[in-house]
């Protein structure tokens, strides 16, 4: 054998040893026998699950087999993981976002996705379950910036056209309200909304960025994923928001209840893969941070945006009937 | 600025010279800016001038009508111009600002802030449909959103005469009723402009920001009041 078809062979083994680690099975002896590699089609045949690698000309692009559905000893590795297939994702990556940043195609990556892959991630960030990684399931190297964008621009509208619409739903009866369409309180809304979705991400990716160095995680997250899973988890709060207008204290209650549980535990079952490794207190001590700070979001816009429902109707001896008819037939 | 012409081509193919027309259009504004300085020496005798002034009108117009019965057709995206939504947003920026006295209290939007959300709205939405994929340029993205505020102009204007009228329910049913029919019959217009840009697979995402713009814009007017 020359020593070319040599190490071409002990990289196969290589990587064979590497893909049986990744997938969790004890590497048996007979496994590391010198089959013969000639053809990765029947070394595939006799082990389904491995992965091989073409070495025969460096310039090829490495193809890879999918492996068969794996059996279920393995669902911890496949909630970290994903599919068969993230590796290749992984190298494709580097090969995908190749554009420097100052072109148009650099950012164009981050808009590669197509309709149905968004109301997946859509579905995905609406019903957590647990054991399914999001980021693995749904994004898989393929982080979008819509999502995250239109989905924050909505929520800054129905936030503010909800609140206006609540507020003169709750004080029509009364004699001395004027109805002010609170323009202002878009701003304030974009302002919040955005700084949550973006500011945060940015926090908690340099955050595990410096616990990363510390304490060697399996699950690391780029900066774009955490953003689009940010980004997503706040999907639920559009309903959220335009079911606000009811003006019940109870409900209101109970949908942020509803709201805060679903899109804390994405975000938590997200998040714990990539911390758990980390020293006990500093992996919840993270986890509960991060459910803080969207109960902040939910119940500050809450608060700030809609009125009370059950506010004392101010005294109405003071106004002319004339004032008073005019000022609540003025909408 | 040239005369739309009627003849079908390829729908959707970006215009090959969107800076040459920005080019243009500058020189024009510098060419009208230099004959009315110098009243003296004109180059042109007035009949042309005027000729030439009732073309562009006439352009505009053109646009208009197409933007009101809208049909597939390349006029509005090959020959862009950005003076209708000049005027369509300057028109809609002054019937919306509210007034003066009310500046203290929380009220409905300034002049700039409608003319800023108008602006930044199409330019976001653009850059949208760009980055997605689309293969049409950036000014007649422009002007197709921006032309298509017309059906909502028309609604700021019937909304206050009607609000001349007695206030109550009926009133509200009606702008109502109004701003609907408008809202719709913007995204009708524009989306048959627009489509067919996009990929087929990603033409919902591209509509949709569309959607969000008008149906914001169709907010303010619907919740203007006059006080």
């Amino acid at each position: 054998m020359s020593g070319g078809e040599i190490s071409s062979r002990t990289l196969q083994i290589f990587f064979l040893i590497i893909g049986r680690r990744l997938t969790g099975r004890m590497a048996a002896v007979d496994d590391l026998q010198f089959e013969e590699f000639g053809n990765a089609a029947t070394s595939l045949t006799a082990n389904p699950d491995a992965t091989t690698v073409n070495i025969e000309d460096p310039g090829e692009t490495p193809k890879h087999q999918p492996g068969s559905p794996r059996g279920s000893g393995r669902e911890e590795d496949d909630e970290l993981l994903g599919n068969d297939d993230s590796d290749k994702t992984e190298l494709l990556a580097g090969q995908k976002k190749s554009s420097p940043f100052w072109t148009f195609e650099y950012y164009q990556t981050f808009f590669d996705v197509d309709t149905y892959q968004v109301f997946d991630r859509i579905k995905g960030s609406l019903l957590p379950i647990p054991g399914k990684n999001f980021v693995r399931l749904y994004i898989r190297s393929n982080p979008d910036l819509y999502g995250p964008f239109w989905i924050c621009a909505t929520l800054v509208f129905a936030i503010a056209i909800s609140g206006n619409l609540s507020n003169f739903l709750i004080h029509l009866g009364e004699k001395t309200y004027h109805y002010v369409p609170e323009f202002r309180k878009v701003s304030i809304a974009a302002t919040i909304i955005y700084a949550y979705a973006w500011l945060v991400p940015l926090a908690l990716w340099g955050f595990l960025m410096w616990r990363n160095s510390k304490v060697m995680n399996i699950v690391s997250y780029s900066f774009l994923e955490i953003v689009c899973v940010y980004g997503y988890s706040l999907f639920i709060y559009i309903p959220t928001a335009i079911l606000w207008i009811i003006p019940q204290k109870a409900v209101r209650w109970i949908l942020v209840m509803i709201a805060l549980g679903i899109s804390g535990s994405l975000l938590a079952m997200t998040f714990w893969p990539a911390v758990r490794e980390d020293n006990r207190r500093v992996a919840l001590a993270t986890i509960v941070t991060i459910v803080l700070l969207h109960m902040l979001l939910s119940v500050g816009c809450l608060a700030y945006f809609f009125d009370a429902p059950e506010m004392d109707h101010l005294p109405t001896t003071t106004a002319t009937p004339n004032q008073t008819v005019a000022a609540a037939k003025s909408s | 600025m040239a005369e739309a012409e009627e003849s079908p081509g390829d729908p959707g193919t970006a215009s090959p010279r969107p800076l040459v027309r920005t080019f243009s259009l500058l020189s024009y504004i510098t060419k009208l800016i230099i004959t009315a300085l110098q009243p003296g020496q004109q180059s042109e005798t007035p009949f042309q001038k005027k000729k030439e002034k009732m073309r562009d009108l006439k352009a505009v117009g053109k646009k208009f009508m197409h933007v009101l019965y809208p049909r597939k057709s390349n006029t509005l995206l090959r020959d862009w111009d950005l003076w209708g939504p000049l005027i369509l947003c300057v028109t809609l920026a002054l019937m919306l600002q509210r007034d003066s006295a009310d500046s203290e209290k929380d009220g409905g939007p300034q002049f700039a802030e409608v003319f800023v959300i108008v602006w930044f709205g199409a330019v976001t939405i653009t850059l949208n449909s760009k980055l997605l994929g689309g293969n049409i340029s950036f000014f007649q993205s422009l002007c197709v959103l921006g032309y298509c505020i017309l059906p909502l102009t028309v609604a700021m204007l019937i909304c206050r005469l009607v609000l001349l009228a007695d206030p109550g329910p009926v009133n509200f049913m009606v702008r109502l009723f109004v701003v609907i029919v408008m809202f719709a019959w913007s995204i009708v217009a524009s989306t048959a402009f627009l489509a067919d840009s996009q990929p087929p697979n990603r033409r919902a995402l591209a509509v949709y920001p569309v959607f969000l713009f008008y149906f914001v814009i169709s907010w303010m007017i619907l919740t203007f009041t006059p006080q």
